[in-house]
């Protein structure tokens, strides 16, 4: 992987918005997408009732966690699963590692799953010698690219056809300025199928796994997913302890919703429900924890566990549209990345609950809606508690709290803009004022209204209680 | 019934006109309005910074100016929703409470207080409407373009009553401009990229005018317009419904 | 204190007050009209439906659209004169060559086009995925409006493996162009036999 970014949000999105072109082409893309998430929606006369069902599944799953994690391990067992127990990513990678230990294995081949690269699992394997191949096309380009996701959906949004056909070129050897997609595809297609027939360990990440069934499902809709496990010797999950949903019918409520809200389809071609090995075949399953218990601890923050990763937050996010995934500097981009990275390592990333207008759009698309603006906003007050807000930044705004809390100090400060030409973080009337360098600041009035008010409308002072 | 008249700190020093429209207005649509000289700011850029612990002096002067009204409004539906998500009191409570329950953005004082059902104003232009975020999900002034919910708007329902004003049917009729408070100077880069596209859905659907029932939105996209030295103007909307020949 | 015990001692601690599930028993579609809204909904899916009277019918549809001369594999008895019954037991990478494959479905259901499937109809899991183009028999009695009432109908089940499957194999992560046949089938067929009805 490409060194770990330490710089922050906003400096990433403006390396990102040089390139103009790429973030019109990027913005539109994505937007194609909210807006074809809008029509399958708006297709389906339950679809707000739907989200507000699926909303309090997930609520009676967070606040039964402790049965249901306990039901579902019980019913892997009884299916003929091995159940694994992971406190964090160093557990979790050390129990892949033992498993294809075990057997000798030194290559596998996975399907998407983010929890695996929150856990940085490549790398560790790779370290020890065995290689992985991510099997989802829009993940396999990133990682011969050597770069992270930049959606959790759509990997490789942010790159365009050219520079995929010049990788393809330099890695598997395919025809120079080959650009085409389907052609693109096809590459692909013929190199993973190699992949798939050659792995005897498979790994994939899981959409829901139910308590009730011990089965866990797994959406894509390239087919990756199966080809890998139905090829493999050893298959293995790897979930969030926040994957659980309580019955069987209750996918039918989250299947309705995932695909339609990710990019909208009506399902995804592939909706698999894993439940016992294949004769002769060996199935784990890991559940891991990695902060999730912490998240739950918090009331402000706990709903964040209810995300089905659909991505549509991210879609319709217009700083994510205009910054790009890997802006975000964390595997989980976007507006959902931005509640739940802080609770992972708040001073890393404090800056992104900022990366926001709060301008509320991910809440409203979110199929279980959680409050995600809302989070964001208190996030916000959690980190300037925690001291990660910045000196400068803390100062300035105790001076303009004092201004602004007292009418004899706000009134000393000056007419007709004047304070706040020198005192608001946006207003400051100088050159080095990145309000200033593409925008004109505001021609400051002759008198403010107060000043004409008290000239041109006469009238008492109101009396305070 | 008497009307306190909020008028946001920026918008009492830099948009004086938006706030005499307001006055105006409810004046002639035969409301009391008072103005409380007292007043300073809702405490919304330090809340949305995340020191909402600094804002507590700015609640206490907001509850001593404006207790005592019947409704509070304000031009500015970003301030008016801080007030009614986040004023709080330790020492009146019950005053905060009631003025949550009293605090109106203009537009929604009209169409839900007063239910205005005719204007005298003239506005004979091509004007797009600007939603801002905090009055569109925030106070839901119009219907959100990404729920499954029948359609209103309660701005269109006024600049429907304007005498030749002709809206434009703008590409993305609820996209954030990208002001966002300190956002605009913390992510300029962004924050510009968002309001130039606005701009541009707007100029390229034959606006003359933006108009929006928020300021903040409207000086960022007057920045970025007299940068650009477009022909299309900002207008708070309560200059357009106050507007004359 | 092992991993298991930390974690669920951690959510027992950290988890709110318990809330009840709510009720989903409202959801659910228009039965007369799902045969219809299936034959539509598959074919902006990307894939092929149609109804058909009896196995003969179906016999014809796959000589004048496949190259039956490639390696066609099959579960239904029915098409045993064109295709090789597929073996249960042999290594599942031996059917990497497979042509054309065709199953028999449990249900299909309207509004998103996708066929129920476990290994008892598959033949062995790899089946539907490893094919380079996939055909499903269903009885046409057996399209579902929603996915309410294909769950209703499936019940927990007895199965190692099943899945929805909706479409040949799909892709668009090369500038959201769509491309079918990602990984697994390029074009997938579905027959509604009214005759199994």
């Amino acid at each position: 992987m490409k060194e770990t970014q330490i710089q922050d949000h906003a400096t990433l999105a403006e390396a990102f918005i040089q390139d103009e072109e790429r973030v019109n082409w990027h913005d539109g893309a994505l937007w194609f997408i909210r807006e074809k998430r809008d029509l399958a929606a708006k297709k389906i006369p339950e679809w707000e009732n739907l989200r507000e069902v699926a909303s309090q599944i997930k609520h009676n799953v967070i606040s039964n966690l402790h049965d249901y994690l306990v039901q579902f391990e019980e019913n892997l067992t009884r299916n003929g699963v091995t159940v694994h127990w992971a406190a964090d990513a160093a557990e979790h990678n050390a129990i892949v590692y033992s498993i294809l230990k075990a057997k000798e294995i030194t290559q596998m081949v996975k399907s998407k799953s983010m929890l695996t690269e929150e856990c940085h699992l490549n790398e560790y394997l790779a370290e020890r010698g065995i290689s992985v191949i991510n099997s989802d096309l829009g993940e396999y380009i990133q990682q011969i690219d050597n770069e992270p996701p930049s959606h959790i959906v759509l990997p490789c949004i942010h790159k365009r056809k050219e520079e995929i056909g010049a990788l393809f070129h330099e890695h598997l050897g395919s025809e120079k300025g080959l650009s085409d997609p389907t052609l693109l595809t096809r590459v692909a297609r013929k190199h993973l199928r190699n992949v798939f027939m050659t792995r005897r360990a498979a790994l994939t990440g899981v959409n829901f796994a139910v308590a009730e069934t011990g089965e866990y499902v797994v959406c894509t809709n390239e087919g990756n997913a199966d080809m890998g496990a139905h090829l493999s010797e050893v298959q293995i999950a790897s979930m969030g302890l926040e994957k659980i949903i309580p019955q069987k019918k209750h996918l039918s409520i989250f299947l309705r919703v995932l695909a339609r809200s990710a990019t909208g389809q009506p399902i995804t071609i592939y909706s698999s429900h894993y439940r016992k090995p294949r004769p002769g075949q060996e199935m784990h399953l890991i559940l891991v924890d990695a902060g999730r218990t912490r998240q739950l601890a918090r009331p402000d923050f706990r709903d964040s566990l209810k995300c089905i990763k659909c991505g549509s937050c991210m879609n319709t996010c217009p700083v994510y549209r205009k910054s790009g995934g890997l802006s975000y500097h964390n595997t989980i981009s976007g507006p959902i990345g931005a509640i739940l990275a802080p609770n992972l390592d708040m001073k890393k990333h404090a800056d992104l609950p900022y990366a926001s207008t709060l301008c509320g759009s991910c809440s409203n698309v979110c199929p279980v809606k959680i409050n995600i603006h809302d989070q964001l906003y208190k996030w916000r007050q959690v980190i300037v508690k925690e001291g990660y807000a910045g000196y400068t930044k803390a100062l300035g705004m105790k001076t303009m709290a004092w201004t602004l809390s007292s009418p004899g100090n706000f009134t000393k400060a000056g007419k007709a803009g004047r304070w706040f030409m020198q005192n608001l973080p946006f207003m400051i009337n100088n050159k080095f004022n990145p309000w200033y360098k593409q925008r004109e600041l505001p021609e400051g009035p002759e008198e403010s209204f107060a000043e004409w008010y008290a000239q041109n409308h006469e009238k008492e002072e109101p009396v305070y209680k | 019934m008497t009307v306190g008249l909020f008028v946001p700190c920026y918008v009492n020093q830099f948009y004086p006109k938006a706030a005499k429209a307001t006055l105006q207005l409810l004046e002639k649509l035969g409301l009391e309005v008072d103005y409380p000289t007292q007043q300073t700011c809702c405490g919304q850029p330090m809340a949305n910074s995340g020191f909402e612990h600094l804002t507590t002096d700015c609640n206490e002067n907001f509850i001593r100016n404006f207790a005592q009204y019947d409704y509070i409004v304000a031009p500015s539906a970003s301030c008016v929703l801080h007030v009614k998500e986040h004023l709080s009191s330790a020492r009146q409570p019950e005053n905060a409470a009631l003025i949550r329950e009293k605090v109106y953005e203009l537009v929604e004082f009209l169409t839900d207080v007063i239910e205005v059902e005719r204007l005298d104003a003239v506005f004979p232009h091509k004007v797009g409407l600007h939603q801002s975020c905090h009055g569109l999900r925030g106070l839901h002034l119009s219907q959100m373009s990404e729920l499954n919910a029948p359609y209103f708007s309660k701005p269109e329902q006024l600049l429907n009553l304007v005498k030749g004003l002709e809206q434009v049917t703008l590409d993305r009729r609820d996209e954030c401009c990208g002001f966002g408070g300190t956002f605009c100077v913390a992510e300029e880069a962004v924050s510009v990229k968002m309001g130039k596209d606005r701009v541009t859905d707007h100029s390229k659907n034959g606006a003359e005018y933006i108009t929006s029932s928020d300021l903040s939105c409207l000086m960022h996209l007057e920045g970025i317009l007299n940068r650009q030295k477009s022909n299309v103007k900002v207008v708070h909307i309560a200059e357009i419904l106050n507007a004359s020949l | 204190m092992n991993s298991r015990e930390k974690i669920l001692q951690a959510v027992l601690k950290n988890q709110p007050a318990a809330s009840v599930l709510p009720d989903i028993s409202m959801f659910g579609g228009n039965k007369s009209e799902a045969v219809q809204q299936y034959l539509e909904i598959f074919k902006t899916i990307g894939g092929t439906a149609l109804e058909v009277a009896d196995f003969a019918e179906i016999k014809t549809y796959l000589q004048d659209n496949f190259e039956l001369t490639k390696r066609t594999v099959t579960t239904l008895p029915e098409l045993g004169d064109m295709a090789e019954m597929l073996s249960q037991t042999v290594d599942p990478h031996t059917f990497e060559d497979v042509e054309l494959a065709v199953i028999q479905g449990h249900l299909a259901v309207a509004e998103n086009g996708a066929i129920w499937l476990t290994d008892e109809v598959m033949g062995q899991r790899i089946i539907p995925y490893i094919c380079q183009h996939l055909a499903v028999v269903v009885s046409a009695n057996q399209v579902v409006p929603t996915l309410h009432e294909a769950y209703a109908e499936i019940g927990i089940g007895n199965y190692g493996f099943g899945g929805f499957i909706g479409g040949p194999s799909k892709t668009a992560d090369i500038e959201q162009a769509l491309v079918l046949g990602a990984h697994g089938p390029l074009s997938m067929t579905v027959f509604l036999l009214t005759e199994m009805s």
